[in-house]
């Protein structure tokens, strides 16, 4: 195992999160305090409880996901989509090392980075809202978990992706739509019953009600399958990045 | 000398159909410079790029200090360090960041006594805390030298390491090429500057279409297939060359004052007595002469005419 290599591409990626700090943490923890602002503080005092829990404290899981979710998946993107696209990748490909300890680097930096800025984003809703964690063990694994997870499908994008378009394509069109429509803002309850039967199509679902329920105990599904449902998520992302690698596709002619 | 590379049948077909190397077969001796010389597209960067792992091949072998390219891709590859062809380097970091970046990522330990002994041999150590995009062209390509040779690697490909590169920089370039070559490094390169393969390499390859079409020291080559050309300045001019002297095949220049004789330096008889003679006869005479060498850019052009 090339350890050297999966720190320097480690700290590599985590340097130029510091060198870009506000792009990086401050943007995303602003843009995420506005929501805690205007949903919690202003117009939340006039929504009813959702389960017994204030609106304001309600969507913070929900939002802190929508955050990792987008973040892990620009960050792991980027982070190998900009190789290919100045041409450094060329070191990447001709260096020893597996393709394993390339994603070790990569995903390791970038679901970092996520994880910090979700326990950045709880600290800081903190200060608006109030907020506890029935369970702190489940609500970092789902952290992990989600990290990683979209890490890995921002690691495919990025492979996949020939052009700045794509990059943004899957993250904004599809990633953000999920998350807004899985639950951030509101239980299925809350839905007609159709919609709340075609919301269980939604993966952002089951990520957004077992992180909820690891804080407040109320889930829309069933933790064990927000869980299963994680895991599965997290085993096709990695089994389609071992067939990139195995097949070259769109790293090696 | 023992065989450092050895490269054997190797072939590569792209998705496109394409096909860039055909059969390449070639062994590089441990310590020397060897010069891939090629017109564009002849592929010399698929060459380099399949031995450094960058290109999968179709067929054939490559093996590096006995280990095959594939199998053993992590000691092959630990074992070369590879400047491409472009400028392709991260824009905002540092020098001395991307350098030890570019160390680790080849699996060796952190050794800033080694970086700035490379940063200082490349005349790079003042820029070490310059972002890399404020340096210019020549600087860039002295970065990418110093990122491939950060893991101390024993061979070293230079992909038209001074394309785009001036004068004054391409011979400072040289100088690098061999003060690495006595330090025991295996270097090939790239170059479509014939000029850089008669300067500093030990050995020259030709490839086109693909497939080597030679590949021989450089100094044998030139005497092999060198031609010489013998230029006589005559005391008056001549209208035209007289038939007696048509077997010679000589030119004669457009003033007439000059009559260029061009003959084969490995031949059995030059013909160079007979000539003198004949011009004798025939009443030509001279007042000076003189002989340049066929230069190996000639040569090139001769074989890839011929290749064609």
């Amino acid at each position: 195992m090339n350890l050297y290599a999966v720190k320097a591409i480690y700290l590599f990626e985590m340097a130029r999160t510091w060198r870009t700090l506000f792009q990086s943490i401050v943007s995303p923890v602003i843009s995420t305090s506005l929501y805690f602002v205007v949903f919690g503080a202003a117009i939340g005092s006039r929504i009813s409880e959702i389960g017994g829990i204030s609106y304001g404290s309600f969507i913070v899981p929900g939002l802190i996901m929508l955050s990792i979710l987008m973040n892990s998946v620009s960050n792991a993107s980027f982070s190998i989509y900009f190789p290919k696209f100045t041409g450094t990748v060329y070191e990447l490909m001709s260096a020893p090392i597996s393709s394993f300890e390339i994603i070790l680097g990569y995903v390791g930096a970038a679901a970092t980075k996520s994880i910090i800025l979700g326990l950045i984003i709880l600290a800081t809703a903190g200060l608006f809202v109030p907020l506890q964690i029935a369970h702190p063990f489940w609500m970092l694994l789902f952290l992990v978990l989600t990290a990683v997870s979209f890490s890995l499908l921002g690691f495919i994008i990025g492979i996949w992706a020939d052009n700045f378009e794509k990059l943004q394509i899957v993250p904004l069109l599809i990633v953000t739509p999920l998350v807004f429509l899985g639950g951030s803002f509101y239980s299925i309850d809350m839905l007609p019953p159709i919609w709340q039967k075609i919301t269980l199509f939604n993966p952002a679902l089951y990520l957004i009600s077992g992180f909820r329920w690891s804080f407040y105990e109320i889930n829309d599904v069933g933790v064990g399958l927000s869980l299963a449902m994680v895991l599965l998520f997290l085993g096709l992302c990695v089994a389609t990045v071992w067939w990139i690698f195995k097949t070259g596709y769109r790293v090696k002619s | 000398m023992k065989n450092l590379i050895e490269i054997t049948n190797l072939s590569k077909t792209y998705a496109s159909g394409f096909q860039a190397l055909k059969g390449v077969n070639l062994n590089i001796s441990q310590g020397e410079i060897l010069a891939l010389l090629g017109p564009n597209g002849a592929g010399k960067t698929t060459l380099i790029s399949t031995v450094c792992g960058i290109v999968n091949p179709s067929g054939g072998s490559v093996t590096v200090d006995g280990f095959d390219i594939i199998r053993d891709y992590r000691k092959t590859r630990s074992l070369i360090g590879l400047v491409p062809q472009e400028l392709t380097t991260d824009a905002f970091e540092t020098v001395w960041a991307t350098v030890t970046f570019s160390r680790g990522l080849f699996g060796k330990s952190a050794n800033p006594a080694y970086i700035e002994k490379v940063l200082k041999d490349l005349s790079l150590w003042d820029k070490k805390d310059s972002m890399i995009m404020a340096l210019s062209g020549g600087m860039k390509r002295r970065v990418l030298i110093a990122k491939a040779l950060s893991h101390e690697p024993s061979i070293l490909f230079l992909d038209e390491p001074t394309a785009g590169v001036d004068v004054e920089l391409r011979k400072d370039m040289w100088n690098v090429v061999r003060a690495l070559q006595d330090t025991g490094v295996t270097i090939i390169l790239t170059t479509h500057y014939i000029e850089e393969a008669e300067a500093i390499a030990d050995r020259v390859g030709v490839i086109h279409n693909g497939e080597i079409i030679l590949i021989e020291n450089k100094s044998e080559l030139m005497s092999k297939l060198g031609k010489k050309r013998m230029i006589l300045d005559l005391t008056k001019a001549v209208n035209s060359i007289p038939p007696t002297l048509d077997k010679f095949g000589l030119d004669l220049s457009d003033d007439g004052m000059q009559l260029t004789y061009t003959y084969d330096t490995q031949a059995e008889r030059t013909g160079i007595t007979t000539l003198l003679s004949t011009l004798h006869s025939a009443g030509i005479s001279f007042n000076d002469l003189n002989t340049t060498q066929s230069s190996l850019e000639d040569i090139f052009v001769n074989l890839v005419r011929d290749a064609s």
